[in-house]
């Protein structure tokens, strides 16, 4: 690794071993810290011209104490060893007063991360701010000119952030890893008569020579904008429903929150009891793979500093395991499995057939192309949000739709999955295709 | 304290106490920081200070589970050149990062004499809350104690209730500003917040209810008046209500809005499509349509940043310019965008303080503050009873807005069918979705009840979160469509 990396690591390391040094000399029983100093830029470009350039520059640590069972956690953005005093003394004041945990406490010594591989997160960008906005107006100018009815934008950006991030607790367990993360975006809007619509598409990854040229996001960008023109609302009915690719990961973050510890140990979810359940079509694996090298959401070890490791959460439609970190394994008197933090890399198996079949096998539906609102009930798994997309007849799409809702049941929506698609190519952590669901009920004119 | 003679300068001096003195600033510091933003060809700059210490507990389960303590502090500079803007911020309040970031921050205009205007601003004259720390205006146990007051009394509701969560949140804000305006500006902001959720089961069904409240006032707000007892009993009530819900309608049909949070409405269907910068922009579905009828004429919305301690109200907005009551819509005729100083320079028009921002490491944009209709003169009962029937929708969560299309969404958390003009039975939470000027035509009638929040908003634009307060009496909308699943 390179002297400037190692150098920038170990200034932060020493941080965290002063925290946890005067933790102890506080009167702490252990403790725990994280740190983290991140900096990049932010380029945006409106209508050719520069609108906002950014510098940030972002420091930040989280310290937690345990006296015997209770805990106090403090967190600043001052990484001054006065501010490290300070914030020790307020977590250790915190712990004064809050109650006695059995589950409380650091993660098992056992389980801390032993040796720490290269995941491969750091490439930083050597982008200047000309070269940045000169990316920029490319990719809004490919939008732009695209069609003559994209008439306005409201831009295009640039973002590049480079990070070092050092964890450690009174175990001895310290880790420390760079990372990098960029993305390109555009947004632009399209008239036609009365009608204006706007969409926006964007790349994101840990290396900049990654991600889909400006120009493809910018056409991209032009052409989701121009495929919502005149769109329609549409009768009250219930139909199949194909999510995108793009939203099919919102169903598995679902899924995930619903099998969380804190949410199943305060009985708070529609999974509750599940375990062991057929909760998927039998033809479904989810699984996460933290140490995917170059993942958005790749870490070697979790907040906790436990080992992560890759594991399947559905195996044949069958719940095998939830998403527990320290506190909720105890609570739950279950395994930890390395999710302080939450899941990294959640992928479910892909089928062969393109997004081409789904509209074909689907015949007649809605496809969803944009939610809106937060309607879903955690508790009772009732799903009910605003949504856009297109209006499918014969396996082929007639015409654009919005102002209409989708509602549902998440237990029963996700057992009226029919078929996941090969069209895995959205950005972000999730790796999944499209979704076809059976049946949901939407809601639009009498 | 008493802040009755001349309420600003002792504001402004705590403000620079709390800020300059530990780093050894001095106003001839900030005169040499703006001198180097000033550089070149600019037509505004701000340095922007802040300190934020917040503290937080959780009671879960009958015991203390949580606390946390945070301290935030830093500057962000910004140079506006045109449409143009550069920015750089940094957590360390110290004379040569503060210049090297006006180096870059101004690097975005070009060589040359700057273009400053200098316009007189107002001070506020009237504080609209105390620059109080509510951190310390309550000792820790009496705030534990709060916390267990809520749980017991959560709890002796009804056995049926399985699982309690109560959060207690306190806030002191402190921010300095000095703008190319020449002004010096401060504000201390306290924010206190109580919450709680609660979980009820019976026959092997679950399900949840939550209330709370907040507002910029020190502690002993919540022990007041029963006001936090208030929202133990209110997020059980919610809960046992939710446990006997049906299935909700889906398709269109009249929805009477409860007063008070559903103003939450107004907040999506109009507030966010008449901030300045959408407008700017012609980006907004509200865009071109100054003076045109946007609303019913039973319509009159407002946007009050100067409501003596709510939650959304400030004395000075992050540009240091006094908040206002700006009125939106009158009479259903569109009358006023609300602006920070970038969009009313460009629009030619004047600042309605209305540029917020997040924190000092983001930029300010048009926000709203307390946006609110005023009432009308139906009577509630009246207004149910005209419903043939339809949907009365009293709680929600969140909403949504696509700024362009004006389509947005709303989702219940407690609503009731009406049926020959009587309330029967509840049905479950269900996502109301339309077009804002087109929903706000249908308001056929108003009631002479108007509420506001309890003081709970959160509203998130371009990645930033700000508090805010929403209002209304109870409305009467004749065609809206409901997402439930009963098609």
């Amino acid at each position: 690794m390179n002297p400037e990396v190692d150098s920038k690591l170990s200034k932060l390391k020493q941080v965290v071993e002063d925290i946890l040094k005067e933790a102890s000399q506080q009167g702490a029983t252990s403790a725990e810290a994280g740190v983290s100093a991140t900096s990049g830029t932010s380029t945006t470009v409106r209508l050719g011209e520069v609108e906002t350039i950014e510098h940030n520059n972002d420091n930040g640590m989280g310290i937690s104490v345990y006296f015997g069972n209770r805990k106090g956690s403090a967190s600043t953005t001052d990484l001054s060893p006065q501010a490290i005093k300070d914030t020790v003394k307020a977590a250790c004041n915190i712990a004064r007063f809050t109650t006695e945990d059995p589950y409380n406490g650091l993660a098992n010594a056992d389980e801390m991360l032993q040796s720490q591989p290269d995941l491969d997160l750091y490439h930083p960008w050597s982008i200047s701010i000309d070269e940045a906005i000169e990316l920029a107006q490319q990719c809004e100018d490919a939008a732009l000119t695209e069609d003559k009815r994209i008439t306005n934008s409201e831009g295009a950006s640039v973002n590049t952030a480079s990070g070092f991030h050092v964890y450690g607790n009174s175990h001895g367990f310290i880790g420390a890893y760079p990372s990098s993360r960029h993305s390109l975006s555009c947004s632009v809007i399209a008239q036609e008569g009365d009608d204006m619509q706007r969409d926006y598409w964007y790349d994101t990854s840990r290396v900049a020579g990654e991600m889909d040229s400006a120009k493809a996001i910018g056409q991209k960008t032009a052409q989701r904008t121009l495929a919502r023109l005149n769109a329609r609302r549409i009768k009250t009915r219930t139909s199949p429903v194909i999510f995108k690719n793009e939203l099919a990961p919102g169903l598995m973050r679902s899924f995930i929150g619903a099998i969380r510890g804190s949410a199943l140990y305060r009985k708070s979810s529609f999974m509750l009891d599940k375990l062991g359940e057929q909760v998927f079509p039998e033809f479904v694996t989810i699984s996460e793979n933290p140490l995917l090298p170059r993942g958005l959401g790749s870490a070697a070890y979790d907040g906790d500093g436990v080992a992560t490791q890759a594991r399947n959460i559905v195996e044949n439609g069958v719940l095998q395991n939830y998403v527990l970190d320290a506190y909720s394994s105890r609570k739950l008197n279950m395994a930890n499995t390395g999710n302080s933090g939450g899941v990294r890399n959640l992928a479910i198996n892909l089928s062969d057939s393109s997004f081409e079949d789904l509209l074909k096998s689907m015949d007649t539906g809605l496809v969803v192309t944009e939610l809106m609102g937060q309607g879903l009930n955690p508790v009772t798994g009732d799903y009910s949000r605003g949504a856009a997309g297109f209006w499918v007849e014969h396996g082929e799409i007639q015409f654009p739709v919005e102002e209409i809702t989708i509602a549902g049941n998440l237990l029963e929506m996700f057992k009226s999955l029919s078929v996941v698609g090969n069209d895995n190519h959205a950005p972000g952590s999730v790796n999944t295709g499209s979704w076809l669901l059976d049946h949901m009920t939407i809601a639009g004119d009498n | 304290m008493n802040l009755a003679a001349d309420p600003i300068q002792p504001v402004i001096q705590l403000a620079s106490q709390a800020i300059l003195t530990p780093s050894e600033l001095e106003e001839k510091h900030l005169d040499q920081v703006m001198g180097k933003l000033l550089s070149r060809q600019v037509d505004y700059a701000d340095i922007y200070f802040q300190s934020s210490r917040l503290e937080s507990w959780v009671l879960e389960d009958g015991i203390i589970k949580e606390g946390n303590f945070n301290i935030d502090q830093g500057a962000g500079l910004r140079a506006v050149s045109g449409e143009k803007t550069g920015f750089a911020y940094m957590d360390e309040i110290q004379l040569p990062s503060l210049l090297e970031a006006a180096d870059t921050a101004c690097a975005i205009a070009r060589l040359g004499q700057n273009h400053i205007h200098k316009l007189p601003t107002n001070q506020f004259t009237e504080a609209l809350y105390q620059p109080l720390d509510p951190l310390s205006s309550m000792d820790e146990n009496s705030k534990i104690d709060l916390l267990k007051s809520l749980d017991a009394e959560a709890r002796k509701q009804d056995p049926r209730v399985s699982q309690v969560i109560v959060s207690l949140a306190a806030v002191q804000d402190t921010v300095l500003i000095y703008s190319s305006n020449g002004d010096l500006n401060g504000d201390v902001r306290p924010l206190v917040r109580v919450n709680v959720n609660v979980v009820v089961e019976e026959n092997g069904k679950r399900e949840q209810g939550s209330s709370g409240g907040g507002a910029r006032v020190a502690l002993n707000y919540f022990t007041r008046d029963d006001t936090a007892l208030e929202y133990a009993r209110e997020a059980v009530r919610q809960a046992l209500v939710n446990l006997e819900a049906v299935g909700a309608p889906a398709g269109t049909m009249p929805v009477v809005l409860g007063p008070g949070w559903p103003g939450v409405l107004l907040h999506e269907a109009v507030g966010h499509g008449l901030e300045g910068d959408f407008n700017r922009k012609g980006t907004s579905a509200f865009s071109n349509r100054m003076g045109e009828k946007v609303a019913s004429p039973l319509c009159t919305v407002v946007d009050d940043g100067t409501l003596p301690d709510r939650r959304g109200s400030l004395n000075i907005d992050d540009e240091g310019i006094p908040t206002e009551n700006t009125v939106l819509i009158e009479n259903g005729v569109l009358k006023g965008y609300m602006q920070d100083t970038l969009n009313a320079r460009l629009m030619k028009t004047r600042s309605t303080g209305n540029g917020r921002r997040e924190s000092y490491a983001h930029l300010p944009m048009p926000r709203m503050t307390n946006t609110y209709m005023l009432p009308g003169e139906s009577d509630p009962e009246e207004i149910i009873a005209s419903v043939e029937k339809g949907l009365y929708a009293v709680n929600f969560g969140g909403g949504q807005v696509d700024i362009t299309s004006g389509k947005f969404v709303f989702s219940a958390s407690e609503a009731y069918l009406i049926e020959n003009g009587k309330i029967t039975h509840p049905v479950k939470g269900a996502t109301l979705v339309g077009d804002g000027p087109e929903v706000m035509s249908q308001v056929s009638m108003v009631g002479n009840d108007l509420k506001l929040d309890k003081g709970v908003g959160v509203c998130g634009k371009e990645g930033q979160s700000v508090p805010v307060g929403v209002g209304q009496p109870t409305l009467k909308i004749d065609q809206l469509t409901v997402g439930g699943t009963e098609a």
